[in-house]
């Protein structure tokens, strides 16, 4: 999907962010002469920037040799990589069975249905984007999402719904105040 | 003094960690000094944050369920007045519980604290290796495992003994020993409580691999996702560094380099698969390749490799310091040792268990996990993910043991046991697994590629009320296809989930296709809403919120629901507080 109908809005996006190529080629000495690290690289370079530019790509590609498409073929493969960037909260929603046995599903209608996205997509105002993502490993807690690394369990639609909206207000007065 | 905070993943995720603060602020505001220490995940996830206040005679005091606001209670009774506060301590039958496992692989996890090499060697940690290269040869080694019985813990169950013999007796000086940590498996997390609990196990047990098959040099393949994991492993390879036990000249016997590093894998489950985990190292597509030549004698860029699971390699040590006798004393005739299970789902005691094989399935889901979440009627557990199957109520007495389990349809697995009660639609439960497979599927295949795609849009209709006669016919047909036209593991079993369900719920099928209806009442679009009439107050609660305003009524007169309007989100049953809606 984003390979080729999906590269415009990447290009589009992307001119917000600019490349550090210095730091990029910093990181690429570490990995110097030892074969089979494009997925370490890839993976500095979203830790880095949060997903991967199609600059820092095709940088990648420049510098070690490794055919673009291979680079691409890779970073689409593995489901830790995206190519597009991310909103300011990521809601990694778990869809592992015991979460899905206890309820998932609406947890997902519940965020689909207060932040007005789909599955993988980020709100027009940059600042949630949700991802199912592949048991995160606190079943017992389940049905589970993650934000932003913090964990919240036992949910209920009308407790994800209050989550979101929280972080919303927090968000709105951080605005008025600056 | 001492007290000791849960924080293994599933502990922080609880809240593990605001306790373990306000603990910290406790103790400095009343000027205590008390050690604070962490251990990992005990596998009692369902009373997590768990903390144990240890006293100066050594006594332990297992407090469950903590909050920060629990805190300065506690320490007020255990510090100050020298009590308990029985009412936040755990129960004498949850301790029974723990009481009624065998700890081998997580003999360690929640008694100690994983980022200390101390408390390991105090633990007894590291003797294996010690006696491994100070006394024994690769060959005896390889000898002991054999006495052992000990097979992969990953899902297969291939005797550990005849992989690591294999790659002793490839030619060659360059030889690899790999860890398949990139548990992949929706519902299972035994791997990553023994990564974040016990990370110097793993380490011991992959030196000793190493040692016995000639491996100079070892990988572990370890998921992104667990973070904790990672950092845990990375501090506790840091330190055997720092101590000897990896390195050059090992025990300074002449005999033995040994050098380990960490490996993130990116996600992708089809990397379970030996072949595609090499790929995925060597920084390819995580696809696999036709076997043979086998690792163990073409792996990691082309030379002998050989690839264990976390928890085999966690076992390795306790069978070397204990005799490969004494673990084949437990389980049965072909399955020795124990296994740990992540027991999820609808069941009331959900965590990590570790059993002796050959104990009958009811005991593990009734005894050690309690029983049913409220009561319900249980329907099936399923083990080993996206390759496994269901398990019936006819079956409860199946023995836990993989030829036993592997007769029923499921597979033993890597130890996901998901518990399901009479509310689980076992239609929409091979769905889920099916559209786990299409996505994970590499592609190689096309009966792997387009045929789980395909199944899924069957599984996918019948759930939307369109199944249509043949269509289960068509399921079983395709599903034995899959398995035959796929490479690997991942395609091979991906249909098993379906034919499993189909084995021992075809009726639950054939109500989805021919009478449109869901018996677990699971798939919206089979069910229908109705007002109970003797019920209904007429308070306009579930009117009110109806989101498409398909609810009409009077005020104080009984209200009905236009079935054209309806969209079966089921709203109105939980508002109502009269049970006056009905589901069909």
């Amino acid at each position: 999907m984003n390979c080729c109908g999906g590269s415009k809005a990447i290009e589009q996006k992307q001119q917000d962010v600019s490349i550090d190529f210095v730091k990029l080629k910093e990181m690429f000495k570490k990995y110097d002469g030892i074969d089979g690290s494009l997925i370490s690289i890839l993976q500095e370079v979203q830790e880095m920037y949060n997903y991967l530019p199609i600059e820092a790509l095709n940088y990648i590609a420049e510098e070690t040799g490794i055919k673009p498409t291979k680079i691409h073929g890779v970073a689409t493969f593995y489901t830790q990589f995206r190519l597009k960037p991310i909103g300011k909260y990521l809601i990694m929603l778990c869809q592992g069975t015991a979460c899905h046995v206890n309820g998932s599903k609406a947890i997902e209608e519940a965020i689909c249905d207060e932040l007005n996205i789909k599955e993988g997509e980020t709100t027009e105002d940059n600042l949630f984007t949700l991802n199912n993502v592949a048991c995160l490993g606190c079943c017992s807690l389940s049905p589970v999402v993650m934000i932003n690394g913090e964990t919240y369990g036992k949910l209920t639609t009308d407790m994800v719904r209050k989550i979101i909206r929280d972080i919303k207000e927090a968000e709105e007065k951080v605005q008025k105040g600056a | 003094m001492k007290i000791i905070v849960g924080q293994g993943s599933c502990g922080i995720a609880a809240g593990a960690n605001k306790v373990y603060g306000a603990i910290e602020k406790e103790l400095e505001l009343r000027g205590l000094e008390v050690e604070l220490a962490l251990t990992g995940c005990i596998g009692m996830c369902y009373l997590e944050p768990i903390i144990d206040v240890v006293d100066d005679q050594g006594e332990k005091t297992t407090y469950v369920k903590v909050t920060p606001e629990m805190v300065e209670e506690i320490i007020e009774a255990s510090m100050i007045k020298g009590e308990k506060i029985e009412k936040y301590t755990i129960s004498d039958g949850d301790q029974k519980t723990l009481e009624k496992q065998q700890r081998i692989a997580l003999r360690n996890c929640g008694m100690m604290n994983p980022e200390s090499i101390d408390e390991y060697i105090a633990r007894g940690g590291y003797k294996a290796i010690e006696k491994c290269i100070k006394s024994t040869t690769p060959d005896e080694v390889i000898e002991e495992i054999k006495v052992s019985g000990l097979r992969g813990r990953g899902g297969a169950g291939f005797p550990t003994w005849f992989k690591w013999n294999a790659a002793r007796q490839s030619p060659g000086d360059t030889k690899y020993i790999i860890c398949n940590a990139d548990e992949g498996d929706p519902g299972a997390f035994m791997d990553r409580s023994i990564l974040e609990g016990d990370p110097h196990s793993l380490i011991e047990g992959m030196l000793i691999g190493g040692y016995a098959m000639g491996a100079k040099e070892g990988i572990i393949y370890v998921r992104a996702e667990y973070p904790l994991a990672i950092l845990r492993l990375k501090r506790a390879i840091e330190d055997a560094k720092e101590r000897g036990y990896l390195g050059k000249n090992l025990f300074n016997e002449n005999r033995f380099d040994f050098s380990l590093r960490i490996k993130a894998g990116a996600g992708a489950f089809v990397c379970g698969e030996e072949t595609a985990l090499i790929a995925s190292l060597e920084g390819e597509r995580g696809m696999p390749r036709l076997k043979p030549p086998f690792p163990a004698q073409k792996g990691y860029w082309q030379k002998p490799s050989n690839i264990n699971n976390v928890e085999t390699l966690a076992n390795i040590p306790w069978i070397i310091e204990n005799g490969g006798s004494a673990f084949a004393a437990m389980g049965t005739e072909t399955s020795k040792g124990t296994k740990v299970f992540a027991l999820t789902g609808k069941i009331k005691n959900g965590g990590l268990v570790e059993v002796p094989m050959g104990i009958p399935l009811k005991e593990v889901i009734y005894d050690i996990g309690g029983g049913i979440k409220e009561d319900k009627a249980f329907k099936a557990v399923q083990m080993g993910g996206p390759s496994g199957g269901c398990i019936p109520t006819s079956l409860l007495d199946t023995s836990v043991d993989y030829d036993s389990i592997t007769k029923t349809g499921a597979i033993m697995g890597s130890g996901g046991m998901v518990v399901m009660d009479e509310t689980t639609c076992m239609v929409d439960m091979a769905r889920f697994f099916l559209d786990f497979t299409r996505k994970e599927s590499c592609g190689k295949c096309i009966h792997c590629r387009i045929g789980t795609k395909r199944m899924l849009e069957i599984l996918t209709r019948i759930c939307a009320g369109e199944g249509q006669d043949g269509d289960i016919e068509l399921l079983e047909e395709l599903g034995v296809k899959i398995k035959e036209g796929s490479l690997c593991g991942l395609g091979q079993t991906a249909p098993n989930p379906v034919l499993s369900t189909i084995r021992y719920f075809r009726d639950e099928y054939e109500k989805h296709i021919y009478d449109k209806k869901c018996p677990a009442k699971q798939c919206a679009s089979l069910l229908t809403y109705s007002i109970n009439i003797g019920n209904c107050i007429g308070c306009t609660l579930c009117a009110r919120n109806c989101p498409t305003n398909a609810i009409s009524g009077e005020r104080k007169e009984v209200h009905s629901i236009d079935q054209s309007l309806c969209i079966k989100c089921g709203k109105c049953q939980t508002v109502c507080k009269f049970k006056a809606v009905e589901v069909e």
